[in-house]
């Protein structure tokens, strides 16, 4: 199971549940839904927290610690721009 | 009529708050900078003036924290005070999907709604494009094209608000309601009177959060939850996914995207390589913070040296034309002299306003946030600390208010029990006055000015004892709450000038009034305190002086007198009693007296200093309050008051110390107790004491 916090800083992915379902919600409004592609942009200079972008359209900062909740589907034709 | 403005962080709202009322506030780029209700007023097409409300950045109805509280207490309670007559949601239309689920939600409360779509250009540019006549239709309610960065459209969005308050209108989005939900809403509705099933669901799912709800009440839906077997947090999620589902619907029939879709991060995330590198980012960090520091200093010394000189020349020129009275004493020794200590920060003030305000609006705050979160996770704080702490160098008032934006308790505790630590616009002046006495006017390796680097010195102190402080706390509170870091970074903006010097010159007003006012009014009590005394002691004080100092005449004699009134003045009275216990940190009983009018607010210091000290002091050269400082002399031992061993132990003093009514008030309002405020005020003067009298005997 891959998650948000295994991706190396470019990699993309496809978002694809929640473990934790407080934050599975507040992602959720946030526009996080499952299907979202999500690319990791940067890890903060002592490895957290990362900075994600979603879709290609905003950019959100988040521990480490929330990153390992988002399970995702790795997509690996894309994990270059 | 009032007239709420309703959106995502980083949407605009308060840009196009500024706009539609003229009433000027800050407005930063961080999410959730509006921590506190903001109300404007508003001309509309008929001339008749509207309230508007301005309500924190929220993503949904369902709070993370509690200036996102403040939204739903607001909009869910229809006997709120502030309960609109019409929702304005202003969204960025280059992420209107996700803008659109607050606006559902509100819709849904069966409150009136416009929406107003801003950053279109955003959208353009990015290649997306909305057709606004046919999402008016299909959303059924005004639909406006705004540009709050810009101001345009405003005109549209009033005439379109105008209309919507003659004719309001209700449209519900989305029905929820399930057959097993039905006739217990129902019920709900009818209990609490309410408009819409989405209201209702709202009193079910999120009783908690409802502030204004009785006991009963709460225990009548805590109960109906429990027989219908309601999980809030299922019916949460069903509600988001729905409404997203909804939609997506209506936006796949308005939005065109160009196939080559461009990503409006590109030039963000360019920058974002250097300021959030590893190395680098530190490194600029840091840079910023020392230019800063170097600014505040170096470059603001030139207008305070005008005004400090001005002010001199004016109480000069007052003292000759005037006729010598007790009155002219009071305008130019009690009076000027402490509204010249006010004045003359003033450009410090500026700088310093400056900055913080362009950190905030290029959204390199969020930055900072990102850089320092796993540094200040270790002091018992979050990366969202940074926020206040940073404020804090401003003021420690709206800087404990902006903490509301942490969600987790423990952390937004410890912030508000440490950020008084950080050294403010108040400290400053005295931070200024005693640098300028006791260190050299040099440059190192001619680059770096020593006072620059020893008022930065300053600020590290108070930013490590924060941490420190931090570290303590941690130790002893304890929870088990859960709460999320994650948030929105905003993209790189360019900061709007004219929005800083708004901020700034907002900043300087409150600092001349609010604090001049405080100023004025010691100034004058301490001039009366110091020109008077009790008993015989002070009324034959110049009999007693010429009676044990025969030899002395003319202007030594006079100078003798003044310093025997002084002391045998009320205010001399009051230094003396404090004497003792203010002696061992290397203070005499006039330093005293500051120590005590500054209780209240610590800028007072200079001017009650200034004020005492220009008592007997008459010659032109001693006019400038660094002048008559330098020249103070024990009368005993002949040493010169503000030495570098008192110097140095009062700015110690002045790091720690909590001496702001102000900030006390605050806090206790922020954490609802006055155990906090108390705590905090034993702990930072116990280190203030302690620390003050350390430094003192190690220079002695």
């Amino acid at each position: 199971m891959k998650t948000v916090a295994d991706l190396k800083e470019g990699e993309k992915g496809k978002i694809s549940a929640f473990l934790d379902n407080k934050l599975a919600l507040k992602l959720l409004e946030m526009g996080c839904l499952p299907g979202t592609e999500v690319k990791l942009e940067h890890k903060a200079p002592l490895g957290c927290p990362y900075c994600i972008s979603v879709s290609d359209d905003y950019q959100l900062s988040l521990r480490k610690s929330e990153a390992i909740t988002i399970l995702i589907e790795k997509n690996d034709s894309s994990s270059h721009r | 009529m009032i007239v709420a403005l309703i959106g995502n962080p980083n949407c605009g709202k308060s840009s196009l708050f500024n706009h539609l009322t003229g009433l000027r506030q800050k407005i930063g780029n961080f999410p959730g900078v509006t921590v506190d209700k903001k109300v404007g007023f508003c001309k509309v097409s008929d001339g008749s003036d509207i309230q508007i409300i301005d309500l924190p950045g929220t993503y949904s109805l369902y709070p993370n924290s509690l200036d996102e509280q403040v939204v739903l207490e607001v909009l869910a309670n229809q006997n709120h005070p502030d309960f609109p007559d019409l929702a304005v949601i202003v969204a960025d239309s280059s992420n209107l999907k996700r803008n659109l689920l607050l606006f559902e939600q509100v819709n849904d409360l069966g409150i009136p709604t416009v929406l107003a779509l801003n950053m279109l250009d955003v959208a353009n540019e990015i290649g997306i494009t909305i057709n606004t006549p046919k999402l008016e239709k299909l959303l059924g309610i005004p639909v406006v094209e705004v540009n709050a960065r810009e101001g345009i459209g405003l005109e549209g969005l009033k005439l379109t608000i105008f209309r919507a308050l003659e004719n309001k209108s209700i449209h519900e989005n989305l029905d929820l309601i399930t057959l097993s939900l039905k006739e217990n809403v129902g019920k709900i509705k009818e209990r609490f009177n309410l408009k819409t099933d989405y209201t209702a669901l709202q009193f079910l799912s999120q009783t908690d959060k409802l502030g204004f709800l009785k006991p009963k009440d709460v225990l009548f839906l805590k109960e109906l939850a429990t027989e219908m077997n309601f999980e809030a947090d299922e019916f949460h999620t069903k509600e988001v996914i729905d409404r997203y589902k909804d939609i997506g619907e209506t936006l796949s029939q308005v939005i065109e995207v160009e196939d080559e879709k461009h990503s409006s991060l590109t030039l963000s995330q360019k920058i974002d390589n250097v300021l959030i590198h590893k190395f680098w980012g530190y490194v600029i960090f840091l840079g910023i913070l020392f230019l800063i520091f170097q600014s505040v200093f170096t470059l603001a010394n030139y207008p305070m040296d005008l005004i400090d000189a001005g002010i001199a020349d004016l109480n000069n020129l007052l003292k000759s034309i005037l006729p010598e009275s007790k009155i002219t004493d009071l305008l130019t020794d009690g009076l000027i002299a402490g509204v010249g200590g006010v004045l003359i920060f003033i450009p410090q003030i500026a700088f310093l306003f400056a900055f913080i305000s362009i950190l905030e609006e290029s959204g390199y705050m969020a930055r900072v946030v990102v850089l320092m979160d796993k540094i200040i996770r270790r002091f018992g704080m979050s990366g969202k600390s940074v926020v206040p702490l940073i404020s804090s160098m401003a003021c420690a008032v709206p800087a404990i208010m902006s903490a509301r934006t942490i969600g987790n308790w423990k952390d937004r505790l410890i912030t508000i029990m440490v950020t008084p630590l950080m050294s403010c616009s108040a400290r400053l002046p005295i931070y200024t006055i005693l640098i300028a006495l006791v260190v050299p006017d040099d440059k190192l390796f001619g680059l770096f000015g020593y006072q620059g680097l020893v008022l930065m010195g300053l600020y590290l102190l108070g930013f490590f004892s924060a941490l420190i402080g931090g570290w303590f706390l941690k130790k002893f509170l304890k929870t088990n709450e859960q709460s999320f870091f994650v948030m929105e970074l905003p993209t790189y903006k360019k900061p709007r000038w004219k929005q800083v010097g708004f901020t700034i010159l907002e900043k300087v007003k409150t600092f001349v009034f609010e604090a001049g006012k405080v100023i004025v009014a010691i100034s004058i009590i301490l001039w009366v305190l110091a020109s008077y005394g009790p008993g015989e002691g002070f009324s034959n004080v110049e009999e007693n002086v010429t009676k044990l100092h025969p030899e002395l005449n003319g202007k030594e004699l006079e100078h003798k007198i003044s310093a025997e009134k002084l002391k045998n003045s009320y205010a001399g009275h009051f230094g003396k009693f404090i004497e003792p216990a203010i002696k061992p940190l290397g203070y005499d009983w006039k330093i005293g007296i500051a120590l005590i009018t500054s209780f209240a607010a610590r800028e007072v210091f200079v001017g009650t200093v200034s004020t005492i000290y220009s008592i007997g002091a008459d010659d032109a050269d001693d006019a400038t309050i660094k002048a008559r400082l330098r020249r103070e002399v024990n009368p005993d031992t002949g040493e010169q008051v503000f030495s570098v061993a008192t110097s140095y132990s009062l700015l110690i003093f002045y790091v720690f110390a909590m001496m702001c009514m102000s900030t006390i008030a605050v806090v206790y309002r922020e954490t609802k107790s006055w155990k906090w405020p108390i705590i905090q005020l034993v702990y930072m003067s116990a280190l203030a004491y302690f620390s003050a009298f350390a430094v003192y005997w190690l220079l002695k």
